[in-house]
């Protein structure tokens, strides 16, 4: 007769087959029993947060910047419920992550017992999947299944509900084999056939572009070697979504910058002109193709997604070549190479014209600012940010709303990985958090959360974890007392109704910073900038950057709404001619 | 809405609604009708009907059989985002005026009157399987498979035969001749 295990140390068992190491975490009632067995398994770490939503962020910063999922454990009821934005958040943006929550005993579910509630239902619309194990018998085998569903396919979170007589309850381990079922989701769906056809499309045409997305940081860093070649064997250029920079070099002349709501004026417009519009790991979010019916009009487009649901959502494409992105680049380059094709010199010609037009198009400088010697404007800041770290191999996190959108603009990513931000959800109080998760996983790197003074109060709280666990996160606030991006909207859209978005009773951030035990640093003029960054930079142990910036500037090129591609707010100056008119005021 | 002025997708193509029956072959465990359900009510996909029930007790396999209308793309969408939830193990989607499919729903009435009045209402049930599955002096109950719109339609001529109740299913659906959708 072999060893009987409890259910929390078969928890403990499984994690450590899966090769976890670290598990974000808050104790509580429904999960004691797991947190006893916490101290018999040395190989994995566990970092406690203050709040749950701070855990769910954190295993997202580890896994979007190491590529492994991330692992999350919470008590019942509203343990569970605090890491519902973070499992939403996760499941917009594809993130792997594994949550375990505790649940009341089974013989109390459904009595409205203390801290229970009905988790799995919950948090059914944003997972993957869930499951409530309510025998000891299929903890193990859920638990493995658990990080398949997460890490296969396209990632998103998963969540295991154990009630707490689960966890006690005793039964033999052995590491189960799993079963592929598959249900008929296999990943790789598309044919050479399709390859050849996109071959065909690329030779043919004369304004080409790529349009690359989350989906290749997603397929591992060999799908950015794989699009680097890809964009060096065609010459093509190439634009990136906001949760795809770094893909590909942010510096390299081939790459146009990001595209989309914020994105620059010549991706946008190349995006407009285009004759062949090639999509990779991306999913048309209406952030990125503006209005609809004008949405590149004059393309054949072709989309490369490992989610066949993605395909045909929002715009119809010619050819869709459904599967793992790296792997779908990597048969193109292989027939690229075989057949000898060498598009970049036999497609020369074809579109000289068309670099010709991007050139133009870039001559517009659409990032350009009116900098101040007076005020810190934002865009300056993040460029001297981007200067001071650029060698350093920095980790940038974000919150959500202009700072987020400045950081994507000017500061320019050359690896997957580095760049972690809240796209799909458009979470408020990421950035913080998510930067204690990075840098668990990169612990010797600089790990920067460029953020917004109203977002990062939101899950202020976090700095504690980073202060007992010698975190060195920089959190660089781009503050302008504003909630910004809706100070924006309400300028442009509500006749500068500044309704609630103006912050009245902000905390001194150096004084916070130092009743957390961390560092402050403020900056409020252009000329100690450069230094005070470097001081943060040097400083060993986290820092809380208080940088003041104008109040006022607003966040330019702009796709206002309801307009195509091809119409751009370039500036302030431009944007009484461009007025949002009639019923582009009613939509976000 | 001519030009919407929109930077979200408001398309201004509006494509032919159509009814569809899906029927998806599913892991009977527990909440898996929710994710089913979940999925139309929380993209905003309609459910004119459904019937569920398990089909194969060794493997554990249910089958859910949809009615609902939406526009190519939309249906298209329902089958991709239903084949995505784990315990689905395939989808099959029919036009409802497709002949090789028999669609078939089921239906009680139950008829309180005279004698009189109940023997017309047997009589006009008469064309679609009736069966009289109760019988007293002063009521009948009646059930009926038929298609949706018939079993409407008899709902509706009924009630001068002193209909009071009705009870339905949702529609369930098979291929004509041997053919088994994989």
């Amino acid at each position: 007769m072999s060893k009987l295990y409890s259910g929390a140390e078969i928890v403990f068992k499984c994690l450590e087959d899966q090769g976890v190491e670290f598990i974000f975490g808050y104790p509580g009632g429904a999960v004691l029993p797991i947190y006893d067995e916490l101290k018999n398994h040395s190989s994995i770490k566990h970092i406690l947060v203050r709040h749950e939503q701070g855990a769910g962020h954190a295993a997202e910063g580890y896994a979007r910047s190491s590529g492994k999922p991330g692992v999350v454990l919470v008590t019942s009821g509203p343990g569970a419920t605090n890491v519902v934005t973070a499992l939403t958040d996760a499941y917009m943006d594809s993130v792997p992550l594994v949550c375990i929550s505790g649940q009341v005993p089974t013989h109390l579910i459904g009595t409205d017992a203390f801290q229970e509630c009905d988790t799995t239902g919950i948090t059914r619309p944003c997972t993957k999947h869930n499951w409530l194990v309510k025998d000891i018998k299929d903890l193990s085998k859920t638990l493995h299944e658990a990080f398949r569903v997460a890490t296969t396919g396209r990632p998103g979170p998963v969540l295991i509900d154990i009630p707490k007589d689960i966890q006690f309850a005793k039964i033999n381990y052995s590491k189960p084999k799993i079963e592929k079922k598959l249900n008929g989701k296999k990943s790789n769906q598309f044919s050479q056939l399709e390859i050849n056809e996109l071959i065909n499309l690329m030779n043919k045409s004369k304004k080409p572009i790529i349009y690359s997305g989350g989906g290749v940081i997603n397929s591992g860093p060999g799908a950015s070697e794989a699009l680097r070649e890809l964009v060096e064997l065609t010459g093509f250029p190439i634009t990136s979504t906001l949760q795809g920079l770094g893909a590909y070099p942010g510096d390299d002349n081939q790459f146009l910058g990001m595209l989309g709501m914020h994105g620059t004026y010549e991706a946008n417009n190349a995006m407009h002109d285009c004759d062949l519009l090639i999509n990779i790991g991306a999913r048309f979010d209406d952030r990125i193709t503006g209005k609809i019916d004008e949405f590149s009009p004059k393309s054949k487009k072709v989309h490369i997604d490992i989610d066949p649901s993605s395909i045909n959502k929002i715009i119809k494409v010619d050819l869709a070549l459904v599967g793992d992105v790296k792997e779908v680049i990597n048969g193109i380059n292989k027939t690229l190479k075989k057949k000898n094709i060498d598009l970049k010199k036999s497609n020369k010609e074809k579109i000289s014209k068309w670099w010709e037009q991007i050139q133009k198009w870039r001559t517009k400088n659409s990032l350009h600012f009116k900098n101040s010697d007076t005020t810190i404007k934002p865009q300056h800041a993040v460029q001297r940010l981007y200067e001071l770290t650029k060698n350093k191999d920095t980790f940038i996190t974000t919150e959500v709303g202009q700072h987020q959108m400045w950081a994507a603009q000017h500061y320019k990513f050359n690896k997957p990985n580095r760049w972690m931000t809240s796209g799909g959800l458009g979470t408020m109080g990421y950035g913080l958090p998510a930067a204690v998760g990075v840098q668990i996983a990169h612990p010797k790197k600089l790990v920067i959360d460029i953020a917004g003074e109203a977002s990062v109060l939101m899950t202020m709280q976090e700095m504690s974890t980073a202060v007992q666990y010698n975190l060195p996160i920089k959190i660089f606030i781009l503050n302008n007392q504003y909630m910004g991006m809706v100070r924006q909207w309400q300028e442009l859209l509500h006749e500068k109704n500044y309704s609630e978005s103006y912050s009245e009773a902000l905390p001194d951030f150096v004084k916070l910073a130092e009743a957390y035990g961390c560092k402050g640093i403020k900056a409020d003029k252009p000329s100690e900038l450069d230094e005070k960054i470097n001081e943060m930079v040097q400083y060993d142990g986290p820092v809380i950057f208080d940088c003041h910036v104008d109040p006022n500037e607003n966040c330019f090129p702009m796709i206002p709404s309801g307009k195509p591609h091809n119409q751009m707010i370039l500036g302030p100056s431009e944007k009484d001619e461009n007025k949002i008119t009639g019923k582009g005021k009613a939509l976000v | 809405m001519a030009n919407p002025k929109s930077a979200y997708s408001v398309s201004t193509k509006k494509e032919k609604s159509d009814t569809h029956i899906i029927v998806v072959w599913v892991d009977n465990e527990a909440g898996v009708l929710a994710r089913v359900v979940g999925l139309f009510s929380g993209r905003g996909y309609n459910i004119e009907s459904l019937a569920v029930a398990e089909v194969d007790a060794k493997k554990n396999i249910s089958r859910i059989t949809i009615v609902t209308t939406g526009t190519p793309q939309v249906i298209d969408q329902i089958k991709l985002q239903l084949k995505k939830l784990v315990p689905v193990h395939k989808v099959a989607d029919f036009k409802r005026n497709d002949k090789s499919v028999i669609f078939k729903e089921m239906a009680l009435f139950k008829v309180v009157g005279n004698t009189n009045k109940i023997k017309k209402a047997i009589n006009a049930c008469k064309k679609y399987n009736a069966v009289i599955l109760d019988k007293t002096k002063k009521s009948n109950v009646i059930q009926i498979t038929a298609l949706r719109r018939e079993i409407d339609k008899m709902a509706k001529d009924l009630k001068k035969f002193g209909l009071v109740s009705i009870s339905r299913t949702g529609a369930v659906a098979m291929t004509r001749g041997n053919k088994v959708f994989n």
